[in-house]
């Protein structure tokens, strides 16, 4: 969580900098949904996001100098600058793909589960979405296939109240995600987005259940997108939380609120492992910087795989 | 050696034959296996060959995400049409993630749909609508118009490690060809010159191309000795071929059953006049659909469409015996 909040801190400053290019979409506040879903998977579990996908790839072990250098369009960037902040891939840890048109990712994590099953593994697919991703035509139809399979894809919806610029209430009359998918049987639970534990907890639970061949799930996490839609979005469309609510709901305070009430997490630690997150972020600007952009004619050479 | 089959039996003797060959061919779609007995899943279960509910998208995308495993799905979506309904996919995801990625991911899947069949199928049933995917950075279009080639044409498109978006034009569904026995594969990219002459170059796409034959026979007898040439796949296009026919030929007529700015035809035609203008001593003329939506009625669907009588008319347009009208 330290870590993806200090990157995706820095990399608000760089794209007011200009450094970070185009259009970019933080998941400050969202930590913990990534932090307690990823931290259990294996790099042969696939993961897929969407276009607020820097955290997940974070958190699924892709180095974060490879992501920022990506953000920055250079040859060293996960996909040598020719996918950026909506379009990260990392195949070797199992980041399949993040998307940048809502809910395009849902039917490819479930080809991931397939593939899974066929091979006869029982690695899983997770696809973060969010609550606007639910009301799409393509959610309701992979959920539907998902459940006739029976496939091991687990449904993480990111429900910060908000799709794009509107709240939920102007998108649906059905107020729980959970309840969307409530006809196909799957398993399904809300959390509370922001407390990473009892995300791990329930993440845990139904990742066992998946491997064991359950069939699909459905994980909803309530949350709260502390930035804009993307960096840059005035956000006039919502009251801006308070600091001292923020205080009570963000999810490393929450974390470290717990820890010394339960006595784990002795005083300095927070603040050396944020420490150690902001000089590994810095670390990482310093090495994307010095890397060069790619070779323009690189742009005709990966159209098309083999010849 | 070779065998006679109609042309969509050829397409599915690719399919048999490359799921006997490689285990990692998938076969899904709606109503593609309506009973135990179906061959495909006698041959090869139904781990591999899967009946999908009316899910386009869905199923389009479980193809892309099982691709990146490795897997290579062929899905049958049988109207060009209903694939219209998973653009999001066949645009936006399957041809674009292997470069979005930096080359991290592949994916070698096969969108295998019928087109331009009218006969009544009307507006939403017979569109020629291969030519938005032309352009599509990532995806490869192939269009057989003989039975080898829609086995041929098939084969190379499960091979290929890219999005491939097979049309089978419905017409063709029983025209029966020699087909080669056992592995025969036909590249994407390559053109075919049906018929040599020297006096016009016509090409003619998909059913057309049996249209345009015909044509040349009667223009033969009238003294016109045209070369006709069948691109075989859209993207990638031979253009050098067609190219170097016009070289030869000077005038180009182009049969395509398409509307006109939608066409492959414009396309075509854009590439001869931007690369072998030097080679035209006349305009280049496209016969086309007209732009309308393929009507119902019988009569009104001729009238539409491409046929000999207006494919003769526009070569002699292109060589100067008749005024060069709309």
């Amino acid at each position: 969580m330290w870590r993806i909040r200090a990157f995706e801190e820095r990399v608000g400053e760089l794209t007011r900098a200009d450094e970070v290019y185009g259009l970019v979409h933080l998941s400050i506040g969202q930590e913990g949904v990534a932090a307690g879903v990823c931290g259990q998977l294996r790099a042969d579990d696939a993961v897929y996001s969407n276009h607020r996908a820097h955290g997940h790839v974070i958190a699924k072990g892709a180095p974060i100098e490879r992501v920022l250098a990506e953000l920055m369009g250079r040859e060293n960037g996960l996909c040598r600058g020719l996918g950026g902040s909506m379009h990260l891939v990392d195949a070797e840890h199992g980041f399949m793909g993040a998307t940048g048109v809502v809910g395009g990712n849902v039917p490819l994590a479930l080809g991931s589960a397939l593939a899974s099953r066929l091979l006869g593994s029982d690695a899983v697919a997770v696809v973060f979405f969010g609550d606007g991703a639910v009301q799409g035509g393509i959610f309701v139809e992979s959920v539907n296939l998902a459940a006739l399979w029976r496939l091991p894809a687990i449904l993480v919806c990111e429900n910060n109240g908000f799709a794009e610029f509107t709240p939920r209430s102007a998108h649906t009359n059905v107020e729980r995600v959970g309840d969307v998918v409530a006809p196909w049987g799957l398993a399904r639970e809300t959390v509370d987005g922001n407390d990473v534990v009892a995300v791990h907890e329930a993440f845990g639970r139904f990742l066992a259940g998946a491997r064991r061949g359950d069939g699909p799930m459905l994980l909803e996490c309530l949350t709260h997108r502390l930035r804009g839609h993307y960096e840059g979005d005035p956000a006039r469309y919502r009251e801006a939380l308070a600091a001292e609510e923020w205080q009570e709901r963000d999810p490393i305070l929450r974390l470290q609120r717990r820890g010394a009430v339960e006595g784990w997490f002795d005083g300095r630690v927070p603040g050396r492992l944020e420490h150690e997150a902001r000089t590994e972020v810095e670390e990482a600007v310093r090495l994307a910087r010095e890397s060069p952009f790619p070779p323009p004619s690189l742009v005709s050479e990966l159209v098309y795989a083999g010849l | 050696m070779a065998h006679e089959l109609p042309y969509i039996a050829a397409i599915a003797e690719a399919i048999h034959e490359e799921m006997e060959r490689d285990e990692t061919v998938l076969y899904f779609g709606q109503n593609i296996a309506t009973s135990e007995n179906d061959p495909f899943l006698q041959a090869f279960g139904s781990d591999r060959v899967r009946v999908t509910p009316i899910s386009e998208t869905a199923e389009i995308g479980i193809a892309v995400g099982a691709a990146f495993a490795g897997y290579r799905p062929v899905v049958e979506l049988y109207m060009a049409e209903f694939m219209l309904v998973a653009m999001d996919q066949v645009v936006n995801e399957a041809p674009r993630f292997h470069y979005m990625s930096g080359g991290q991911v592949k994916v070698p899947i096969v969108l295998k749909a019928g087109y331009g069949f009218t006969c009544g199928w009307a507006g939403q049933h017979t569109g020629s609508i291969y030519g938005m995917f032309m352009g599509v950075p990532g995806l490869k279009v192939a269009l057989p118009a003989t039975a080898a080639d829609a086995k041929g044409l098939m084969t190379a498109s499960i091979r290929d490690d890219n999005p491939v978006v097979f049309f089978h034009h419905y017409l063709l569904t029983l025209e029966h060809g020699e087909v080669p026995d056992g592995e025969y594969v036909v590249q994407l990219g390559e053109a075919a010159v049906r018929r040599e002459g020297g006096d016009v170059t016509i090409v003619a796409l998909g059913w057309l191309l049996g249209k345009a034959l015909k044509a040349a026979e009667q223009l033969a007898a009238e003294g016109i000795n045209a070369e006709v040439i069948d691109p075989r796949s859209l993207a990638p296009l031979d253009t050098a071929t067609i190219l170097e026919s016009v070289a030869k030929t000077g005038r180009l007529v182009i049969v395509d059953q398409s509307t006109r700015h939608g066409s492959a035809a414009a396309v075509i035609a854009a590439e001869v006049a931007s690369e072998g203008f030097s080679s035209l001593r006349a305009p280049i003329k496209l016969v086309c659909a007209l732009d309308a939506t393929i009507p119902y009625s019988e009569p009104m669907e001729a009238y539409l469409l491409p046929d000999e009588a207006k494919i003769v008319d526009a070569v002699q347009q292109v060589l100067g015996f008749a005024p060069v009208g709309v």
